[in-house]
């Protein structure tokens, strides 16, 4: 939009008036220029011992400088400026690709080679070296995270219902404000809390995977509730003033229109909060620790989960070491396509239940 | 008085007719509003009372036998240095990224990038600690050297330049990463929330595109940045996976970031040692955890107290 505002007028009155003739570089130059800074750098890093890193380094330093150096020769200071920022800010959001490409590349490429059948079939009960598998820690992560939703979900869902529907003046205010200050708790303080609370009720040695879900509560409830709570107030009040109108009592409003029309970003917000605490693992690792069998019994003793299963697979190898390393990679593999799963699943959501609606 | 209030009370009962359905559901919604609250005051008092032990306990039953002061201190440096690292690093690439989002991406693609770099938030810690050690550590060893040689004279870059890469200036990077699309999210949001009149009125004026931005967009995106950028802080300070899996943490707290020997971060030394912690150990950590949470609280209250300003100021806009 604004480039065209900015091509179009020049060429009305040339060399008129006071008005000084802007002279502007041809529309591909700059791509061309830094083409060139980028195959002097490509020149450069050669002589250096040619490596891609400081190809891409020096290629985009000179490139820009390249730029930045024809247009304050051409186009004066003002516009040189701008084509600097234009090329910084570009080179800011490449920059943050690289780690993105990096670490899903690495995974990839470490995690693929014990993505097997038995990686899913067996747990890690009697395996010391090669073989075994995260079958319990796999089933300990859907267990906990299900009791964690199983938690969070009402508590967050209702909380959200009170600020949107409910709520006035100061305690309104302090929920709000102190939700999204939880937002901000370190996972493992959770995780602290969670150990705290159960030691003080059922003694020092007490382990259990409720311990863990509660701890990841704390850390999804504060998710659950914003989240909602923007979706709730998408109703329009139209919907609730028509069912007041006809004499519906305010919570069957609620349950029946409200809910229903915001069904879809309710949805989507749940499931982005599950997938926010699945990858958890610092909250996990301080109270639920890991076993090499599998545990289906939340209220009894350790289980083992999958963050928990990659971290002490990658610090604590055993005897075969590359064994234990390509089952740790295959468990950060595994969970990112479980996160990158759920945030697929919560637009999948958005867009198939949203509202229809009638114009 | 009686007599005045008598006639005031029962029209307003008839008025409003409350069923029991009303109630209950009413109670329940303000009830789950004030569990939150009660949850929060819990964490606190939990932490509290099992960190009670390690306050009252003499100085030489803590773990390192020099007390409670002397075992946090060198960890609360950790945890400082590291999250710095982590916001000089990211804040200017947040705001690049964010206007690169908001006014330099093609229009068709750009929701598409702001997704891209939510990714970035979606993978879990272990995986970055898991990155940052078999990747980030061993690319980074040459800057490491490089660093000790030509800039060895500052403090922070003493050396000696560690062999590994296992250091507070690689988990610092990798930290800057993970606080990246917390902070692009915040300055995206209030930077596309920059009044339109007062963009194109710049624009019409004849200002260049960095110039508009510069006038029209940074000013008013200014306190959104800074908050963007305090709760990126907060994340960086709690992160505990990615360090602990990391750093070679030595003991002694040190402004070095290229050495072996900078001390860990609270959050890594309390996933280090817990599960191995007995007795006033695990009071001692549960303690170093009370700090942070403190700490983590703060910041986090000044930077929602900033954001809620600036929603005040551009509501009365």
């Amino acid at each position: 939009m604004s480039t065209d505002t900015q091509a179009a007028p020049p060429a009305a009155t040339p060399q008129e008036g006071p008005v000084r003739v802007q002279r502007k570089l041809p529309r591909y130059a700059p791509f061309g220029l830094f083409a060139g800074g980028v195959a002097v750098g490509a020149a450069l890093s050669a002589l250096t011992g040619f490596s891609v890193i400081s190809t891409v380094v020096y290629g985009v330093v000179l490139g820009t400088v390249a730029v930045y150096a024809a247009s304050r020769a051409v186009e004066g200071r003002r516009k040189a400026t701008d084509r600097l920022v234009t090329s910084l800010v570009t080179t800011a959001f490449g920059i943050a690709m690289v780690p993105l490409v990096s670490l899903v590349w690495t995974v990839l490429d470490n995690g693929l080679a014990r993505f097997d059948g038995q990686f899913f079939s067996n747990s890690m009960y009697r395996v010391v070296g090669e073989g075994g598998g995260a079958y319990h820690a796999v089933l300990g992560t859907l267990i906990i995270t299900a009791l964690a939703t199983a938690i969070s979900v009402p508590i967050g869902l209702m909380a959200a219902i009170y600020l949107v529907e409910y709520g006035t003046g100061r305690l309104k205010k302090a929920i709000t404000f102190f939700v999204d200050v939880m937002t901000g708790i370190p996972s493992i303080v959770a995780g602290l809390f969670a150990f705290a609370l159960f030691t003080l009720l059922f003694g020092n040695d007490f382990r259990a995977g409720v311990m863990g879900a509660v701890a990841l509560s704390v850390l999804m409830i504060p998710v659950v509730v914003r989240s909602c709570e923007e979706v709730l107030k998408l109703v329009p009040n139209e919907l609730r003033e028509a069912s007041y109108a006809l004499g519906v009592p305010k919570w069957r409003t609620v349950m029946k229109v409200v809910l229903p029309t915001a069904v879809a970003g309710l949805g989507t917000g749940i499931t982005l909060a599950v997938a926010r605490v699945v990858g958890e693992t610092a909250p996990l690792l301080i109270t639920v620790g890991l076993i090499t069998g599998t545990n289906l019994n939340p209220f009894d003793g350790r289980m083992a989960t999958l963050p928990v299963f990659a971290y002490y697979q990658l610090t604590q190898p055993g005897v075969n070491e590359q064994a234990f390393l390509d089952r740790a990679w295959t468990a950060a593999l595994l969970l990112i396509i479980l996160v990158m799963a759920l945030n697929v699943v919560a637009r999948l959501i958005s867009r198939f239940f949203a509202p229809t609606t009638g114009r | 008085m009686t007599v005045t209030k008598a006639p005031t009370e029962p029209p307003a009962q008839q008025r409003t007719i409350r069923r029991p359905g009303d109630r209950i559901f009413a109670g329940a919604a303000r009830g789950s509003g004030i569990f939150i609250l009660l949850v929060l005051a819990g964490v606190a008092a939990f932490l509290i009372s099992e960190a009670i032990p390690a306050f009252t306990a003499s100085s030489e039953e803590i773990p390192g036998g020099e007390g409670l002061g002397d075992y946090v201190w060198p960890l609360i440096a950790g945890t400082l240095l590291g999250a710095v690292i982590a916001l000089l690093v990211a804040t200017p690439l947040a705001v690049g990224i964010a206007l690169y989002v908001t006014y330099y991406a093609p229009r068709r693609i750009a929701t598409a990038l702001g997704y891209v770099i939510d990714l970035l938030a979606a993978i879990p810690s272990v995986v970055y600690g898991f990155w940052g050690l078999a990747v980030l550590a061993k690319q980074l060893v040459p800057f490491h050297e490089w660093l000790d040689d030509t800039l060895g004279f500052i403090p922070f870059f003493a050396g000696p330049a560690s062999t590994t890469g296992r250091t507070m200036l690689t988990v610092g990077l990798v930290l800057a990463v993970m606080i990246l699309p917390i902070i692009s999210a915040i300055a995206r949001e209030v930077f596309g929330q920059a009044p339109a009149l007062h963009r194109e009125a710049a624009l019409a004026l004849g200002a260049t595109r960095w110039e508009m931005i510069r006038m029209a967009v940074l000013p008013y995106g200014k306190s959104g940045v800074i908050a963007g950028a305090m709760l990126g802080l907060g994340r960086a300070l709690g992160e505990t996976m990615a360090v602990a899996i990391i750093l070679s943490g030595g003991a002694g707290a040190t402004l070095n970031v290229i050495s072996n020997s900078s001390p860990s971060t609270i959050a890594s030394n309390i996933a280090l040692r817990f599960p191995e912690a007995t007795g006033l150990g695990v009071n001692t950590l549960i303690a170093s955890g009370l700090v942070l949470f403190v700490i983590t609280l703060a910041v986090n209250m000044l930077a929602r107290w900033v954001v809620n300003r600036r929603a005040d100021f551009s509501g009365a806009n």
